[in-house]
């Protein structure tokens, strides 16, 4: 599918298929199109090439049957400030169609799966910044979605706030449903995804699990060098002699899938610490963009 | 493009539901006292100085008439400013069009809700009237009826309005440029048949004139064949306001 607004092209002839049951990370930076592929999906934002679809519904003719299938989790909190959390999730059972008798037994679970049933009658504008996400992520189930859509899920919570969800995010995975997520957290990609999209100008630049994108770009293990710039400058051209790549960041340098590089060679550039490769390598390794968090 | 489902409509009523569930109080304060005070203020106030206003007292002239200013201003400032502020800053309707529900049963859906509301809002200067000299007729109660198409239409326009503006404060142009003048070209406070012949031809593209026509017709007596011509104009303003506001708002939510 592609995507342009004027001249600039958000998503670039870009092909996906996620897995029933699994969660698929889309990693990226913010601007990498993951927002403007999220409304594709839910049909708004609108294609300029390709196709879409979802759970067999055709995205550009079928978006309304589609979307009575999705959960979607904005990047954005658009929930009605002055409403409470439950006549939040109560218009959402609405616009959502569930059937009015399961109404309330949807709402309770909604607010049980948000943890918010004690504050279920408090505005959403009292609620603090966590809580509001949680309430989001549990309006995302209120129609018991067969495709939940997470768009940077986290983004902006503190780490025990995003722990907290993370643990919400999980159950809704275990639970079977599909998940499709995006964030420009490194550790979230890991903790949650069972399947990792890299993307970056709009396009998939690699794709596999966690483990499968370590190995395939940067190996198991990397050495990390501290040192002012005409050091790490040194340690990188002698690295790109050894045939090893390496990363710049801010002060340091790491060179990665040096496991079967000589201990000797590696001290010899200098005094190294040494750690696992992780997502972070490959995705600055293949962008040469770094990642918040 | 999607087939418009009036089930979405209960989902759209029911945000609407919660919201003057909470906030009815001011916002009915604000629609019934203001027509009032142009009913007192005008109605008595000017009224000492004139008896009668084509054949009738000049505060039930007046009071017929505020039924278009209760009208006017319980429907396009609902459809600028509310939609505004769920659209720009509250991001509601994202939310709302990654639901089953499209822009245009959205906009249909808060359109229809105010009008409705107004139906009730616009009647009140009419009753208020009664105690003035207004003589109860049956024909009264076709005035919520009348309220509720134009009102459909103003909401569209005020909804129109919204989608045209970057910034909130841009209203204030239209609200100087469109609507002062639809108020007072419209024979609310005095009728356009003394001012020169060209307003009349304006009048006829003017919703609130065709709505108090209608209100006057209703109140006095004097409903007619002729009064359809108000009735039609009132639906094709509904229909020409409604296609562009639903049009305006596809463009800035669906990218």
């Amino acid at each position: 599918m592609t995507k342009r607004f004027g001249d600039f092209v958000a998503v670039n002839d870009l092909s996906l298929d996620v897995q029933p049951g699994t969660c698929l990370g889309l990693l990226g930076p913010n601007g990498a199109g993951k927002t403007t592929l999220m409304r594709m999906i839910t049909g708004q934002t609108g294609l300029n090439g390709g196709s879409i679809s979802v759970l067999d519904f055709d995205i550009a003719t079928q978006s309304r049957e589609a979307r009575a299938v999705l959960g979607v989790c904005p990047q954005q909190d658009n929930m009605d400030d002055q409403q409470t959390a439950r006549e939040n999730l109560a218009l959402w059972a609405a616009l959502c169609r569930v059937p009015r008798a399961q109404r309330k037994s949807a709402i309770a679970k909604a607010l049980a799966t948000a943890q918010l049933t004690e504050r279920a009658g408090e505005r959403v504008t009292n609620l603090s910044g966590g809580m509001r996400r949680r309430l989001l992520l549990g309006r995302a189930f209120i129609n018991s979605p067969k495709l939940v859509l997470l768009d940077e899920p986290t983004v902006g919570l503190d780490p025990q706030v995003r722990s907290d969800l993370w643990l919400i995010i999980d159950a809704m995975r275990r639970s079977g449903v599909t998940v499709v997520m995006s964030t420009h957290y490194i550790e979230e990609a890991e903790r949650l995804a069972d399947d990792i999209a890299i993307v970056n100008h709009g396009r998939v630049i690699a794709r596999g699990t966690p483990h499968q994108l370590r190995e395939r770009y940067v190996g198991v293990e990397a050495v990390e060098y501290f040192g002012p710039p005409e050091v790490l400058d040194e340690i990188a051209s002698k690295a790109a002699d050894a045939g090893l790549k390496s990363r710049r960041a801010g002060l340091s340098i790491s060179v990665l899938g040096v496991e079967n590089t000589s201990v000797e060679l590696l001290n010899s550039w200098g005094r190294l610490s040494r750690r696992p490769t992780n997502l972070e390598d490959v995705f600055v390794l293949l962008t040469g963009e770094s990642l918040d968090g | 493009m999607a087939r418009f489902d009036v089930r979405s409509l209960p989902a759209v009523w029911t945000r609407e539901l919660i919201i003057f569930k909470r906030y009815w109080p001011g916002t009915t304060f604000t629609a019934v006292l203001e027509p009032l005070i142009f009913l007192f203020a005008i109605g008595l106030g000017v009224g000492a100085f004139i008896d009668e206003i084509a054949g009738v007292k000049y505060v039930v002239f007046v009071g017929t008439g505020a039924v278009a200013t209760a009208v006017l201003f319980s429907s396009v400032f609902p459809g600028m400013y509310n939609t505004f502020i769920a659209r720009v800053f509250q991001k509601v309707y994202d939310g709302i069009l990654s639901t089953p529900t499209t822009t245009a049963e959205l906009m249909v859906g808060e359109a229809s809700w105010v009008a409705a509301r107004t139906a009730v809002y616009g009647s009140v200067p009419m009753m208020a009237t009664i105690p003035f000299g207004l003589t109860p007729r049956w024909g009264m109660l076709l005035v919520p009826f009348i309220c509720f198409i134009s009102a459909l239409g103003l909401t569209f326009l005020g909804q129109y309005i919204s989608g045209l503006v970057k910034v909130i404060d841009s209203f204030s142009y239209f609200q100087s440029a469109l609507l002062t003048p639809l108020l007072f070209v419209s024979g609310t406070y005095f009728p356009i048949d003394g001012l020169p012949k060209w307003f009349g031809t304006i009048s006829n593209v003017n919703p609130v004139y065709h709505c108090i026509e209608l209100v006057r017709d209703a109140c006095f007596g004097t409903l007619s064949p002729a009064s359809l011509w108000h009735v039609l104009a009132l639906v094709v303003f509904a229909a020409i306001t409604g296609t562009l506001s639903i049009r305006v708002m596809t463009k800035r939510l669906i990218t």
